[in-house]
């Protein structure tokens, strides 16, 4: 399966919030074949913004590389005091993660609406 | 600047390489590739097996040209791998002459000895494809693992108390409620019992990669598969089982190990390795090629003039340990666990055969002992030894210790079991015990430490087991009874195993009650076997080696239906916590040291500061709490009496400084919940003259 990356346009509604939070949809599986893609597109939004929201609702795998992939996401983001919040994680995913190791540094929510919440910002999703 | 050495400088069927670094050995991720590099001393040529993961057949096969040699190692550099998805292993060709030692063929792929992560056995259980080319398949470690800010915690030796467990036993039983039962993830689940339990280090059986279907036969009796459940029989040394993780599966097993040392040291527990560096899963003549036999047996291996393997660890053959490339693979191997895995000790099965020379004579100064005692990597670490092997070397209270070893204390175990069952000149023995068996340790310098004290063990009957059967019942194990110890120095207090004799039963609870009591107040470093505290059966057999069922897990029911010993053992455990008097860092002097008017220890027995020595089954002591840690820290007075007599006895007790008075912490004699008491509000003892102890019993007092 191909993986696909896209940047969810928004529109920051609160007066005075800092410019720096990027949604990120992800879609398909993240494997040793994708994940270097998926790090390549999203590690420059990363350095760039220092809250992201990756929306997961529509990855139903993760392998060890990608789980990977969203930890070097995590450091990058932290190196700015910034923090990554995960969307809709697939419970078998959520499992693997929690068993790994992996879900101790993440922010998890189930809808981006509450992942926005939890970075106490207000936005208005663009289509 | 950019190295110049991400590029490929051969190729080979598609394959682009380049000459390898040979150091380190195994499999390491480099810039645009993985070096691959290998040893042996005999092969006359050798060749990189590559697969995709899972598959049948290799996806290519790479032979090392000459020049990627150097010495009698083989290096290289295989670029543009998607080293997730790939296991590796060799072809080596060599002389096949068993009688000079050499085993080599080749038509079999073998496992790289320094395989960090090891494919075949994904999920505990499954029947492996028996016509495999390659059952265990080496695969390639990220070793990135973010740890933030941990690290081994180096809870101080005396202080340590010690939980032996098994992975899978531990949650394996429907009972446990945990979401992954019998993984690394489940025990990370349970880290609030351990912590409640108080313990602070575990002590896991190997979790090095074993095959659970090694020598895998059914039980004549049932027809149940019997396994190689324990995993005493090392496939791989760098590797964790991936049958014990969750995410086996998915070969996440490196991560999920790790996540639960680090889970476990935040809350303050340790955790431990019990290895088996004396032998490996290969057996004798007649065992697989997994990955030594096929490399380099003749180095590997101690063989006879004749080639044949020896097998001084009744497992079919010895890993020769000080043969100077094994040593540096043992050393590589826990500098690997402790810098990669924080793994904060080590307890060597056999470890006696470490000290064994190329021909199995015992050497005076083992060059590998040496080595490890001073590594600088594991210089904080726990050895261990369990300090005798199956070729007849015994070595308690003698073990080559360099200064750092401490000691499986067999010794100990004997004697506290026969003083607990009251058998006749115990009583000399057993305060050997309660002073950190200084009869052994002393004149050699070793601290009280050195003793790992235990009364049950993995191997052997388990506490309810000691004092329920006379007997072991190890017919289960498909050998007529025939394995197992016949020297187990057990009671069963009046019927042989189960019974529904309420006096029996009472005595049995009291004898495990004596036997914790004895445990957690001698210096040294307790052990306890993982469901003892509450009471777990394994029904007479003291060799359950073979069985993934109930005679091994730990039915967490145990825990309503013993409650009440699981309490009086968790409050031995606290006690023992509470009162540094009981964790001496040095052995007893036997005099005051610290203008207290009372010695650090003085011996008494029915009558105060007469200790009857003649005695075979009373015995009390005092220790002074002034004298605690050395002097360092100021504690109570503790007294303990024991009286292992059929009979009840009066014990006069000595008299405390002015404005102390005795308290009751514990009295085995006494029903639960009056066993033993609340640190702090022990109630005040009526006659502070003397005391009444029931018969097989022990009790003891805090002097406050």
């Amino acid at each position: 399966m191909e993986i696909t990356i896209k940047k969810i346009p928004i529109t920051l509604l609160e007066p005075g919030t800092d410019d720096d939070l990027a949604i990120v949809e992800l879609v398909g599986n993240i494997d040793g074949s994708t994940a270097s893609k998926v790090q390549a597109q999203v590690l420059p939004i990363a350095e760039t913004n220092s809250r992201v929201i990756l929306d997961m609702t529509q990855v139903p795998y993760m392998s060890s590389a990608g789980l990977r992939m969203l930890l070097s996401v995590y450091r990058q983001v932290l190196a700015k005091e910034g923090q990554v919040v995960l969307v809709g994680l697939a419970e078998e995913l959520q499992d693997t993660m929690s068993v790994t190791g992996f879900l101790d540094f993440f922010t998890t929510c189930a809808t981006i609406d509450e992942g926005c919440t939890a970075l106490s910002v207000k936005v208005q999703v663009l289509s | 600047m950019e190295r110049i050495d991400i590029h490929p400088t051969h190729t080979y069927e598609g394959f682009k390489l380049r000459r390898g670094k040979p150091f380190p050995f195994g499999a390491t991720i480099v810039p645009g590739g993985v070096n691959f590099s290998i040893f042996s001393s005999h092969a006359k040529s050798c060749a990189l097996v590559l697969f995709k993961k899972g598959m049948p057949e290799p996806m290519g096969e790479i032979p090392f040209p000459d020049e990627f040699r150097i010495g009698n190692v083989f290096s290289m550099t295989v670029f543009d791998l998607d080293y997730e998805n790939i296991e590796y292993g060799y072809r080596m060709d060599g002389p096949f002459d068993p009688k000079a030692g050499h085993w080599f063929d080749p038509q079999k792929i073998l496992m790289d000895p320094y395989a960090k992560v090891i494919g075949g056995r994904d999920v505990w259980g499954v029947t492996p494809d028996w016509s495999d080319i390659y059952h265990h398949r080496s695969r390639i470690s990220l070793d990135d693992f973010d740890w933030e800010d941990d690290r081994p915690l180096e809870i101080a030796p005396e202080d340590l108390i010690v939980y032996e467990m098994h992975v899978r036993s531990f949650t394996k039983h429907e009972s446990s409620g945990v979401k992954h039962p019998g993984t690394f993830a489940g025990i990370r689940q349970k880290i609030d019992y351990l912590k409640d339990l108080g313990v602070n280090c575990v002590e896991l059986m190997p979790v090095y990669e074993f095959d659970e279907f090694e020598n895998s036969r059914p039980n004549p009796q049932t027809g149940e598969l019997l396994v190689n459940y324990w995993g005493y029989s090392t496939v791989g040394f760098f590797a964790p089982k991936a049958g014990y993780a969750a995410t086996g599966k998915l070969g996440m097993q490196v991560d999920e190990f790790k996540t639960l040392v680090k889970e476990l040291h935040k809350n303050g527990i340790e955790v431990m390795l019990d290895v088996v560096f004396n032998h490996t899963a290969e057996g004798n003549e007649h065992g697989p090629y997994i990955s030594f036999r096929g490399i380099d047996n003749k180095t590997y291996y101690m063989l006879t003039p004749e080639g044949y393997y020896y097998n001084f660890s009744g497992c079919g053959n010895t890993l020769n340990c000080n043969n100077p490339i094994v040593r540096n693979i043992v050393l590589d191997c826990l500098r690997y666990w402790a810098a990669e895995y924080h793994i904060d000790g080590f307890r060597f099965d056999l470890a006696s055969i470490l000290g064994r020379d190329p021909w199995g004579a015992p050497l005076a100064n083992p060059p590998l002992l040496e080595t490890l005692a001073f590594d600088p990597i594991l210089a904080k670490c726990k050895l261990i030894a369990e300090a005798w092997d199956a070729g007849g070397l015994y070595q308690v209270g003698s073990f080559p210790a360099f200064g750092r070893w401490a000691e499986w204390n067999g010794k100990y175990r004997d004697g506290i079991r026969k003083f607990l069952k009251g058998e006749p000149g115990s009583a000399g023995d057993m305060a050997q015990c309660l002073q950190g068996s200084p009869n052994l340790y002393e004149w050699s310098g070793r601290a009280p430490a050195t003793s790992i004290n235990f009364i049950t063990a993995h191997d052997g009957f388990t506490l309810a087991d000691l004092v329920s059967y006379n007997d072991k019942h190890n017919e289960a194990n498909g050998e007529n009874n025939n394995d197992g110890s016949n020297d187990n120095d057990s009671w069963n207090c009046g019927a042989e195993g189960w019974t529904d004799n309420p006096g029996i039963n009472a005595l049995r609870q009291r004898q495990m009650r004596n036997a914790m009591a004895m445990l957690f107040l001698s210096q040294g470093v307790p052990m306890i076997l993982m469901g003892d505290e509450v009471g777990r059966s394994q029904n007479g057999n003291n060799n359950t080696y073979c069985h993934d069922n109930e005679l091994n897990w730990l039915n967490w029911n145990l825990l309503q239906t013993n409650a009440s010993l699981f309490r009086f053992v968790k409050h031995c455990i606290h006690f023992r916590h509470a009162h540094p008097v009981l964790r001496n860092h040095w052995h007893f002097q036997n005099r005051d040291y610290a203008n207290s008017g009372y010695a650090d220890i003085t011996w008494h027995g029915k009558q105060a500061w007469n200790a009857d020595w003649s005695s075979d089954n009373t015995l009390a002591f005092m220790l002074c709490g002034k004298h605690a840690k050395g002097g360092t820290v100021e504690d109570n007075f503790l007294y303990v009496a024991m009286n292992m007599h059929w009979e009840t006895n009066w014990f006069e007790i000595p008299s405390l400084p002015a404005g102390m008075q005795w308290h009751v912490s514990i009295n085995t004699g006494a029903s639960a919940p009056e066993d033993c008491w609340e640190i702090g509000k022990e109630p005040i003892l009526d006659n502070q003259q003397g005391i009444l102890l029931g018969d097989r019993s022990l009790v003891v007092l805090v002097g406050k």
